[in-house]
């Protein structure tokens, strides 16, 4: 499982890269929506996890850039503005998809990955 | 004076709070006064005017009335008397005419031409012939009064004179009140003689006594010394002489008023009647004359009180209730601006609170993701292993981290709903958004705050924020209301298919029942010491309504109070 984390909070991200590694499973990191597009274009991931709220390229945005590059790849947000009617908001304009609030439970991430990559 | 105190409108006392600079624009008591004073003024100085000025033209034609009746009364009865004397004078008249001299000096003639004059005429009661030495010659009727020398005596002198003569009212031989009628006849050879009647008075006391004289009045005929010639019901008998002045000669008929001793107010109507001592007099009582005027009089002025009354009742009633009006739209006006400075407050603190929970969110993330990684290493590498000491540090930060999590994901929570609209709404998360909040207070004082919402309540319509707002303004007040040990009871029930009900118990000081109407009223405050503004539960109250729905309140002093809320399931398209 290859794993793209983007968030402009370098140190949550890069921890966070850390602590997927430790358990096995591949995740580069980035901390903008740029970055992320020529990671895509240079390699194949499975699932992308998306911060929302971002400088130049919120999270939503960056999605629909990626989608026109990667048909295959799966979405997770994450945010830090911790409330449901965020997820509404964005279930509705990206279509159905997971979403977690900080701070992110690690389990709960690894979770929700397995449980998109199985309804592949 | 307790009748005074409850008959005082609300506006009387009242002090507007905000009226800063344009105090006098808010003087209600002033704007009544004024109101009052102006209306009154307007309504009553024309209806006084107009009354007083109808008072004085009928009284003036009233009055105008009785004197031209009694004109006209004194006029008709001057022509029968006067036409009484001129009809006897003419038969005498025409006796002398019709007989020679010596044809009346016949006993028997005379006394048939008597007998004639009675039939005739009546009223005649004897007949003689006078020569003009003044002796009577021939004598018809019931007196042995021939040969009777009538030359020193005034009438004989005036008849003499001017031909005819008609007596006063008198006694003479006879000792019975009469009047004597002669007229003389030029004889050719320059000598004359005389032909005297004497004509009863009861003809002439029967024709005024006929007389229907209104007022309480009175008819007779006086001489022009003033003495009766005919009996009078108030004013003497025959001959007496009268109370009165003896009225001026007019050759007309004529009323005048006079004031009669014993506060008698007199209307009197006379008219001399010509070539005869008689003046004829009516005299009435204005008094009784003026009993139809009376009773338009009280009329009139029951009238005006009965209209002065209705306006100024009218007047203090309409000025009141719209005063009150006026009151009323003042005290919204100053709740709006207050629910404006609240809500504006609210967002404000609102937008605070976010800003904060957000930029500590993203270091709080950073902290979870650290540590994470730290227990990760201590998990997976060996060295670590087993070092629970280690491992209970990293956890109980973890733990703190969460409570952190927990805290700014209410409080952005909070904050987002104070300006979001309509949305559906599950009541226990509000209720415990609200809750989430005091438990800290709740738990330092020991209060027991319990929550039964059932699970057939449904998730509904609503404005969260406002629910929220609602919740948390009872709530707080429920604290201030229990002790330390106290307790909360918030219970949730479906009231029908449309509405939910929120009853929140606590067992605190409870509310006297006689502040209970008006603990939702603007500025009511029992605690304006405290700080208190007296306008919580009102702008509690405005929310509710504008959820469409109501709040009720039962209290018990010293037992606790217990307030209702009642939402609708469906909130209707009026949105605010």
């Amino acid at each position: 499982m290859k794993v793209l984390l983007v968030d402009d909070e370098k140190e949550l991200v890069s921890t966070l890269a850390e602590r997927l590694s430790l358990r096995d499973i591949e995740a580069d990191w980035v901390t903008t929506g740029e970055e992320a597009i020529k990671c895509v274009e240079l390699k194949r991931y499975d699932v992308a996890v998306l911060d929302i709220k971002m400088p130049r390229i919120g999270g939503i945005e960056l999605k629909k850039k990626l989608e026109e590059k990667t048909p295959d790849l799966k979405y997770i947000f994450i945010t830090g503005h911790g409330s449901e009617d965020d997820f509404m908001t964005a279930s509705n304009e990206t279509g159905a998809g997971y979403y977690l609030v900080k701070p992110v439970n690690i389990d709960e991430l690894i979770r929700k990955m397995k449980e998109i990559l199985l309804n592949k | 004076m307790v009748m005074l105190e409850k008959l005082k409108p609300k506006f009387w006392d009242y002090q507007d709070v905000a009226a800063g600079p344009y105090k006098h624009l808010f003087n209600f008591r002033r704007i009544w006064e004024l109101a009052v004073m102006l209306v009154s003024l307007v309504a009553l100085i024309p209806l006084v005017s107009i009354t007083l000025i109808d008072y004085g033209v009928t009284q003036h034609s009233v009055e105008s009335e009785v004197l031209l009746r009694t004109a006209r009364l004194v006029s008709n009865t001057w022509r029968t008397v006067s036409f009484f004397l001129a009809q006897r004078i003419s038969a005498l008249d025409f006796v002398v005419r019709d007989n020679s001299y010596a044809s009346l000096r016949d006993p028997e003639r005379l006394s048939g031409i008597l007998e004639n004059l009675k039939q005739g005429f009546g009223g005649f009661v004897d007949l003689g012939v006078i020569d003009s030495t003044g002796r009577q010659i021939t004598y018809a009727g019931p007196y042995k009064l021939e040969g009777i020398d009538y030359h020193d005596q005034g009438w004989f002198k005036e008849v003499a004179d001017k031909g005819v003569n008609v007596s006063d009212v008198f006694m003479g031989f006879r000792r019975t009140p009469h009047i004597v009628i002669a007229v003389r006849h030029q004889l050719p050879n320059g000598s004359f003689y005389i032909l005297r009647a004497t004509i009863d008075t009861d003809r002439f006391n029967e024709l005024l006594a006929d007389l229907e004289v209104s007022g309480q009045g009175d008819s007779f005929l006086i001489n022009k010394e003033g003495i009766l010639q005919t009996p009078s019901r108030d004013y003497g008998k025959v001959l007496d002489k009268i109370p009165l002045p003896v009225p001026d000669f007019s050759p007309k008929t004529r009323v005048y008023e006079e004031e009669y001793p014993g506060d008698k107010h007199l209307v009197i109507g006379y008219a001399y009647i010509h070539d005869t001592p008689f003046i004829l007099m009516i005299v009435k009582q204005k008094d009784e004359l003026m009993k139809p005027w009376q009773k338009t009089r009280i009329q009139l002025i029951g009238f005006l009180v009965a209209s002065m009354i209705i306006i100024v009742v009218v007047v203090l009633s309409v000025a009141t209730y719209l005063v009150n009006r006026i009151l009323i739209a003042d005290q919204k006006r100053i709740m709006t601006l207050h629910e404006v400075e609240y809500s504006n407050k609210m967002a404000s603190i609102g937008r605070l609170a976010a800003g904060v929970a957000h930029e500590i969110n993203n270091p709080l993330a950073i902290i979870n993701e650290k540590i994470g990684l730290i227990k990760d290493i201590f998990t997976i590498k060996d060295e670590f292993k087993g070092n629970r000491k280690l491992m209970d540090l990293i956890d109980s930060a973890l733990s703190s981290v969460d409570r952190c999590g927990a805290i700014t994901k209410r409080l952005l929570n909070f904050a987002r709903h104070l300006d979001v609209k309509i949305q559906t709404v599950n009541l226990e998360e509000v209720i415990s958004d609200v809750l989430g909040f005091l438990s800290k207070e709740a738990e330092y004082r020991s209060i027991v705050v319990s929550v039964n919402v059932p699970g057939d309540i449904p998730r509904f319509e609503s404005d969260r924020g406002k629910l929220q707002q609602i919740f948390l303004n009872i709530v707080n007040n429920a604290f201030a209301a229990v002790k330390d040990g106290g307790k909360l009871d918030i219970s949730a029930k479906r009231e029908g298919t449309n509405l939910i009900s929120v009853t929140f118990t606590d067992d605190g000081c409870g509310i006297p029942a006689s502040d209970l109407e008006r603990v939702f009223e603007p500025f009511f405050s029992t605690k304006t010491q405290q700080g208190g503004t007296g306008l919580g539960l009102s702008i509690t109250y405005g929310l509710i309504q504008e959820l469409g729905g109501n709040i009720g309140v039962q209290s018990e002093v010293g037992k606790g109070s217990s307030f209702i809320v009642t939402i609708p399931l469906k909130m209707g398209k009026k949105e605010k």
